[in-house]
């Protein structure tokens, strides 16, 4: 148990060095313990999980103490440790410890180093109570922290006004879908009772009307729409991209975004007794999965392609989720965090590299001067696009047959949406990695291969992104679905589940299909921006769909139409009419009454003593002749 | 025997000649504009209504009325002692204890 407090403890220590003494401390100290404080909690969670594994740890459910408690009702401040969490632990501490390092390096000449690092491990501290947190409360704790930390990264160089705005954005849309949360959350507590994951576990949900169960999984899934970035709360997170490289690889991408995704899987036994929400959740992510894809076609900044990549991705783990096939959607959580992690600090390593370019317009060529960043970001976009034998070929594989095992219309977008991914992540590979440098002759002299601290974490995680698919090889080419097994205790059987499986040639064949068309668009894009040479279109230069699509499907501007200028506004009329005329007219009339009252009654003020007595006699004749009229 | 006399006057004489006292005292306070007199004014009513209080005393046989104008005796010669003081400050710095002139104290 006290290691178990340990691993989320420390990073809250490491949050309070730097955030305290940590100007005081040299870079590499304060960078250094901060890394450290991930590293013993990956520790910690490595020999938890491989205690899992084994099956010598049991699941740990640990009251600390009473939080609320009055009569029979009580929420505790609890841990649970059990195969999810393991798995999320693995991922948090192990990619937040690589990216931690990364940081290092990367942020060495910011001048808010110690800021950076203190809010690294809040982020991180608060990951593990989201992750580890026993009830929806904890949990929620953990979730806000999450978002808080977000917008803090995000708004790091705050003196960039459109970074502060992009952090503002994703807070406030965050709230949106924390609403919703939070919504589930008093539904669950009023009619069930309790908020404990084990107590709500036990609960017979048949005796409950089947409306409600559906009406709180739809709250708890527009929570997971705001924090995991899904149609219509998605704006934000490219945005985001404002943030350091290592922010957008570590929250943005492997771990806070998939938090939504940890919060269904955790409720999973809320969800399948609701097939309505469940629907919903499929169409969603397959809606967000290929409408991030096509957007992410024609960006052309480095960032933008991967956040929305990462939107795709989401949605295509909702999909997993949507179809019951929970399993899937935590296999490409953990790979997806391996590669997309990779990918980011790639880019970063790029960016780093040309000073802060991140238009794949003006680079290119980079494979000469940055062979490990090449090398790692190659293996990385192999894995995103499905190509065997890497780790995001088998995972997506697996939601990919459960959508078609389910329906088939979900299939062809999911298909589609990944046949895009691939084609715009070589877009991304070949702009930037081949051909001749765009750039200006000064960066030109100045590229050069990142430093080791840099390339050690890509190294480690384009090997993991490589090899990670071995945690859930197909179970019908005879493979053991390791992860399946693992991760079988937290999820309750599904009374709805549809029990004929796809037949095995079945299964070959969409395989083989997906890693075709995989194979073809990668082909297609070589052949566009290698032999072709094609670039990206100027800025305003596109037409048609292509000018929809570059920008975004105008989404930013029509929500700015239809929420913000409205409540900005609202917020001008509160301002000039209720709070300059209403309020302040009020005020300022109590105090301008008073003053026009006084400087009429002062001269009653005048001074003559004769006055002063000649009114008191007569007032006292009045008071005496009023008292005697009235009592007679 | 003196006292007999003063039993065998009926009580209303003494309300009347109280409420000429204290009428008078009135007047003396709202009419002159010499300070001093309009606090031996003041002494005029407090004397009135100490003489209708011993008047009803002796007419209720009640000795606490009599009590009351000790107290009132009392008071009052605390009062012209403080209010002596004042006046006499107040002569030094205006050279005078006329109240038109006394009118410094407004806003």
């Amino acid at each position: 148990m006290v290691n178990l407090l340990l691993i989320i403890l420390l990073p809250l220590l490491g949050f309070f060095v730097n955030a305290l003494v940590g100007k005081k401390l040299p870079k590499s100290v304060s960078g250094g313990f901060a890394s450290l404080m991930i590293f013993i909690p990956f520790v910690i969670s490595t020999s938890y999980f491989v205690g899992f594994v084994n099956g010598s740890q049991q699941k740990l459910d640990i009251d600390i103490y009473n939080w609320i408690a009055f009569g029979d009702f009580k929420i505790t401040f609890g841990l649970l440790l059990d195969q999810l969490s393991a798995t999320w632990l693995m991922v948090v501490t192990g990619i937040g410890f690589l990216i931690h390092l990364y940081s290092i390096s990367y942020m060495h000449d910011d001048e808010k180093f110690h800021n950076f690092f203190s809010y690294l491990n809040l982020f991180i501290f608060f990951m593990l109570l989201l992750v580890l947190g026993n009830n929806f409360l904890i949990t929620f704790i953990g979730w806000e922290g999450v978002g808080l930390c977000s917008y803090l990264l995000i708004g790091f160089w705050f003196k960039n006004q459109d970074y502060n705005n992009a952090a503002k954005k994703a807070f406030v849309m965050n709230r949106v879908g924390d609403l919703g949360f939070l919504l589930g959350i008093f539904f669950i507590l009023y009619y069930l009772k309790t908020l404990n994951f084990t107590q709500l576990q036990a609960v017979n949900l048949e005796l409950l009307p089947h409306g409600l169960i559906v009406a709180i999984t739809m709250l708890l899934f527009v929570g997971a729409i705001g924090k995991s970035a899904q149609i219509p709360l998605y704006t934000w997170l490219p945005d985001a991209m404002a943030g350091p490289t290592p922010v957008s690889a570590l929250i943005h991408a492997a771990t806070m975004v998939t938090a939504g995704i940890y919060m269904l899987v955790r409720a999973n036994f809320l969800f399948i007794h609701a097939p309505e929400t469940m629907m919903i959740v499929a169409a969603i992510g397959a809606a967000t999965a290929i409408f991030a894809a096509t957007v992410g076609v024609l960006q052309n900044d480095i960032k933008k392609v991967l956040a929305y990549s990462t939107v795709s991705q989401l949605g295509l783990m909702f999909l997993a989720l949507g179809v019951g096939a929970f399993t899937s959607g935590v296999f490409h959580v953990v790979t997806h965090a391996f590669f997309k992690a990779c990918l980011f600090l790639g880019s970063g390593s790029v960016i780093h590299a040309l000073h802060g370019e991140q238009d794949i317009r003006n680079m290119g060529g980079l494979k000469k001067w940055m062979p490990i960043t090449f090398w790692t970001f190659l293996i990385s976009s192999l894995a995103i696009s499905g190509i065997f034998p890497f780790s995001g070929f088998f995972s997506k594989d697996e939601i990919l047959a459960s959508a078609f095992e389910h329906n088939k219309v979900l299939w062809v977008v999911a298909s589609l949406a990944s046949l895009l991914t691939a084609f715009y992540m070589f877009r991304l590979v070949f702009l930037t990695f081949t051909g001749n440098f765009r750039g200006i002759e000064e960066q030109k002299h100045h590229l050069h291969e990142s430093p080791a601290l840099i390339t050690i974490p890509l190294i480690i995680l384009a090997v993991l992104a490589a090899v990670g698919g071995a945690m859930g090889l197909p179970e019908f080419l005879g493979f053991h679905h390791w992860l399946k097994g693992f991760l079988s205790p937290v999820l309750a059987t599904n009374p709805h589940a549809e029990a004929h499986g796809l037949s095995h040639s079945t299964e070959l064949m969409l395989m083989g299909g997906a890693f075709a068309g995989a194979v073809a668009s990668i082909a297609y894009a070589y052949i566009k921006y290698v032999k072709g040479g094609a670039l990206p279109a100027n800025d305003g230069e596109e037409s048609g769909v292509g000018k929809l699509v570059y920008n975004k499907y105008y989404i930013d501007e029509i929500y700015n139409a239809l929420f913000v200028k409205p409540s900005l506004l609202l917020s001008d009329f509160g301002h000039s009419v209720i709070d300059n005329k209403v309020v302040d007219g009020i005020v300022n009339f109590t105090g301008k009454a008073s003053l026009i009252i006084g400087s009429q009654v002062r001269k009653i003020q005048s001074g003559y003593i004769g006055f002063y007595l000649l009114a008191m006699v007569l007032s006292m004749v009045a008071i005496f002749v009023y008292s005697f009229m009235i009592t007679g | 025997m003196l006292l007999n006399i003063f039993n065998t006057i009926p009580i209303q004489y003494y309300i009347m000649v109280s409420a000429v006292l204290f009428s008078i005292g009135v007047m003396g306070v709202l009419f002159r504009r010499n300070a001093i007199i309009i606090f031996m004014s003041i002494e005029l009513m407090l004397n009135a209504v100490n003489l209708l209080l011993v008047a009803f005393s002796s007419y209720h046989n009640d000795a606490s009325g009599q009590v009351f104008v000790f107290f009132v005796m009392a008071v009052a010669a605390a009062e012209v002692a403080v209010g002596l003081a004042i006046l006499v400050t107040i002569f030094r710095n205006v050279h005078s204890v006329d109240i038109d002139e006394l009118k410094n104290l407004k806003w």
